[in-house]
């Protein structure tokens, strides 16, 4: 097909016949993507090479666009988890729990400790989750398959908990505003404790395997590298930023849902490289079991919802048998709850970063905008500037360490 | 927190006079509105001043309001960040329903880059002075600015589903 | 072979044993051997591409139904897995994926985006992959466990089996190619 052709008016095209007549070097173009195995996920990068190595890059998103922004003005509150789930999808419940928290933000609801606590519980080990498929799919783009293969089958199991606490696997459309829809089974709990017992001594297995090793560090060390200024001005946040030695971590600038109970360190790295972004989403899996840990020990006992039958569905069968429980039933699904006239911003640390939830109310039923901030759209267009000047495998491999999620791109 | 939001409000006005203006405390967030031809002024003495030091564009995204009265139907907000201090601001530009434009802040922060290229993209609000400006997430053929609100959500030229099927019959809409 | 052997065998199609031979269609041979060694192309765009990283992983372990190899280049496979929404500024490389695939090919749907557009009933999203290309399997979920991803796999070998050699250059084939302006 033509038009995925490059046009010869492109200034690539130009760029490499100016080259050809200057000096005769024969610059060549690379399409990399928008389906390209090494991207996980759907961006087009047109590169200019020489060689091996990358003059130039342009990149192409919205291969994926699904208009998230324009459901959400037309949807319910309760069912705009759904579009949060498939946003970043590695790390779902962050963006669940990220989303309820903005909505009580706006209705001015405390929830219990104990629901905090459990969150807290829920969002790091989607943090797990998601630095495990970031950090085992960089070895697989450096050449090393092992350890993929080997710390999934523990993804598996985080996913037995999201089952066990919620029914769903992936995305997992958990909690309601003010808490969750149940009470966490004891199972759940068992489960939890297990995994803390038995990833630990994998997940250092598979440290062991690569932090060290002679090829990958070759392969990564140097890579990618991006100075805290410019990661700023680029409006990095999350791993990616704190690789290159600025601590900045919603957890602790802003605390919400009690993280300010909870001891735990910011790992940071010093070059910004892929390396240094490698080591701090493995450090980082280390202080989310720390912080679950902390966070089952002390874990209050309480309701598992806040009290706000304005806003919470009541139990089913208290619906069938119950009449005012019927009329809350009634007037939340149709929509006739009080909702006020306001504009909040929440942020929370998903995955990649600070994930932001910008909610203007207009006292209807659904919101009159929504807007994601969502980390990887905003610090994927450095991309070009950090793989300038490297070869074409620095470039997959600082790709893959930058954990570009396209559905959270692409929105 | 160190720095009070009254600061941030004599200084801005100190400086700028009527073009800032508005300002209230929403949640957590200081909130106020900046006249559209000087937003790139007041971003960059946000930015550079010793004592505000907001050093992070946290988010750009568009909003409109067709009900408002003609100059005010658009909006543009930014959402700024004081690491230093940790306090975030939050600015509000109106623009013109008929001819959305205001100046673009990439030269002040990368980040907005792209931000920009979407809200241009969704709304159609012209960044004057983008290096790029052009579709992000839509195709470059694309005709309508799909989050203005007369555009539908879905696909108008949609065959695949009957709207019988979805209670949607020629008498109910 | 023994009956104490490890390894599993798939089972010999209908046909005529005797001392020394067996006699049976070329069909069922052909449609045996194409149906136990499945190249999948992974199309994976969203969410459902996450799942197929755990069926492929070792956990449920795809290669036990003969897809070891995962394709990436559409020449070597033959069986197209759309995993995720496809929106409609992606639609064009999709049937040009399709188009590059050698004959015979499969295609599965999979998850409720590549089936029918999912939740994401807007003004960017392909309302499902057959309006740009013909589907064998569609898979239901949002996204589908490993499980029935597996499930969809072990359909579309039924279907393979059962295919028979001539589908391919038959003028319904080449009619239903033709409805999706595909030579």
């Amino acid at each position: 097909m033509s038009d995925l052709l490059l046009s010869p008016e492109h200034r690539y095209a130009k760029e490499i016949e100016k080259r050809r007549n200057e000096d005769g070097s024969e610059l060549s173009i690379l399409n990399l993507g928008p389906t390209h195995p090494a991207t996980h996920g759907i961006f087009q990068n047109i590169l200019l090479m020489d060689g091996e190595r990358i003059l130039d890059g342009e990149g192409t998103v919205g291969y994926i666009h699904r208009a998230f922004e324009k459901i959400a003005e037309n949807r319910p509150f309760y069912q705009i988890t759904v579009l949060t789930d498939r946003m970043n999808y590695c790390s779902a419940p962050i963006n669940n729990m990220g989303w309820w928290m903005t909505l009580e933000k706006a209705l001015g609801i405390e929830v219990p400790k104990r629901v905090q606590y459990l969150r807290v519980i829920i969002m790091e080990l989607a943090r797990i989750a998601d630095h495990i498929i970031c950090s085992s799919v960089m070895g697989v783009d450096t050449g090393a398959l092992t350890g993929f293969l080997y710390v999934f089958q523990f993804r598996e199991k985080i996913y037995e908990i999201y089952e066990e606490i919620c029914g769903a696997r992936l995305t997992t459309n958990m909690g309601r505003i003010g808490g969750f829809e149940r009470e966490w089974s004891p199972e759940a709990f068992k489960k939890i404790d297990a995994f803390l017992e038995e990833f630990p001594p994998i997940w250092k297995e598979f440290e062991n395997l690569l932090t060290r090793n002679r090829i990958f560090m070759d392969r990564t060390i140097g890579v990618g590298a991006i100075s805290a200024e410019k990661a700023i001005s680029y409006g990095f946040t999350g791993p990616n930023l704190r690789a290159a030695g600025v601590d900045y971590d919603v957890r602790v600038m802003q605390p919400y849902s009690s993280y300010e109970d909870f001891e735990f360190n910011i790992p940071v790295g010093k070059h910004g490289d892929t390396y240094d972004r490698f080591c701090v989403r493995n450090a980082e899996v280390w202080e989310s079991l720390s912080i679950i840990r902390q966070a089952l020990a002390k874990l209050p006992e309480g309701p598992f919802h806040a009290d706000v039958p304005d806003y919470y569905l009541p139990p089913k069968d208290e619906v069938y048998h119950n009449m005012e429980a019927l009329i809350y039933h009634f007037k939340i699904v149709m929509g006739e709850v009080p909702v006020p006239l306001t504009e909040v911003y929440h942020p929370v640390e998903g995955g990649n970063g600070e994930v932001g939830f910008y909610l203007i109310t207009d006292g209807s039923r659904t919101p009159y905008r929504l807007h994601f901030r969502r980390p990887c759209f905003i610090y994927y267009q450095a991309y070009n500037d950090m793989v300038r000047g490297q070869m074409l495998s620095d470039a997959i491999a600082t790709l893959s360490s930058l954990n570009v999620i396209a559905g959270e791109l692409d929105a | 927190m160190a720095l009070e939001t009254s600061v941030i409000q004599k200084k801005l006005i100190e400086n700028f006079g009527l073009k800032v203006s508005d300002f209230f405390q929403q949640h957590d967030i200081f909130t106020f509105e900046v006249a559209s031809d000087s937003i790139v002024e007041v971003m960059k003495f946000l930015r550079d001043d010793a004592t505000l030091r907001f050093n992070f564009l946290t988010d750009l995204c568009g909003i409109h309001y067709p009900d408002y009265e003609k100059e005010r139907q658009f909006a543009v907000v930014y959402h700024m960040h004081n690491w230093m201090d940790n306090v975030r601001i939050r600015i509000k530009c109106y623009l013109d329903g008929d001819k959305p434009e205001i100046d673009s802040v990439t030269g002040l922060f990368l980040s907005s880059n792209w931000q920009e290229r979407e809200t241009y993209d969704f709304y159609g609000i012209i960044f004057k002075g983008h290096p790029q400006l052009k579709r992000i997430l839509n195709m470059d053929e694309m005709t309508s600015f799909p989050l203005r609100k007369e555009f539908p959500m879905e696909d108008s030229g949609r065959t695949d589903k009957d709207d019988r099927f979805f209670g949607r019959t020629s008498q109910n809409c | 072979m023994s009956d104490t052997s490890k390894y599993k065998t798939v089972d010999a199609p209908e046909g005529y044993a005797g001392e020394g031979f067996f006699a049976t269609k070329l069909d069922s041979v052909v449609g045996l051997a194409r149906a136990n060694s499945l190249w999948p192309l992974p199309f994976a765009t969203s969410c459902c591409g996450i799942e197929f990283m755990a069926t492929m992983a070792a956990h449920y372990d795809v290669a036990r139904f003969g897809s070891e190899r995962m394709s990436f280049s559409p020449r070597q496979a033959d069986m197209l897995l759309v995993m995720g929404t496809i929106a409609k500024k992606m639609a064009p490389i999709l049937r040009q994926v399709y188009e590059q695939m050698s004959e015979p090919k499969w295609v599965i749907a999979v998850g409720a985006c590549a089936s029918s557009g999912g939740v994401f009933d807007t003004y960017s999203v392909l309302q499902g992959i057959d309006k740009v290309i013909p589907v064998d399997v569609y898979v239901p979920g949002c996204p589908p466990r490993p499980e029935q991803i597996l499930d969809g796999i072990m359909r579309l070998q039924e279907i393979v089996k059962s295919e028979s050699v001539r589908r391919r250059s038959s003028d319904e084939y080449k009619d239903l190619l033709g409805s999706y302006n595909i030579k």
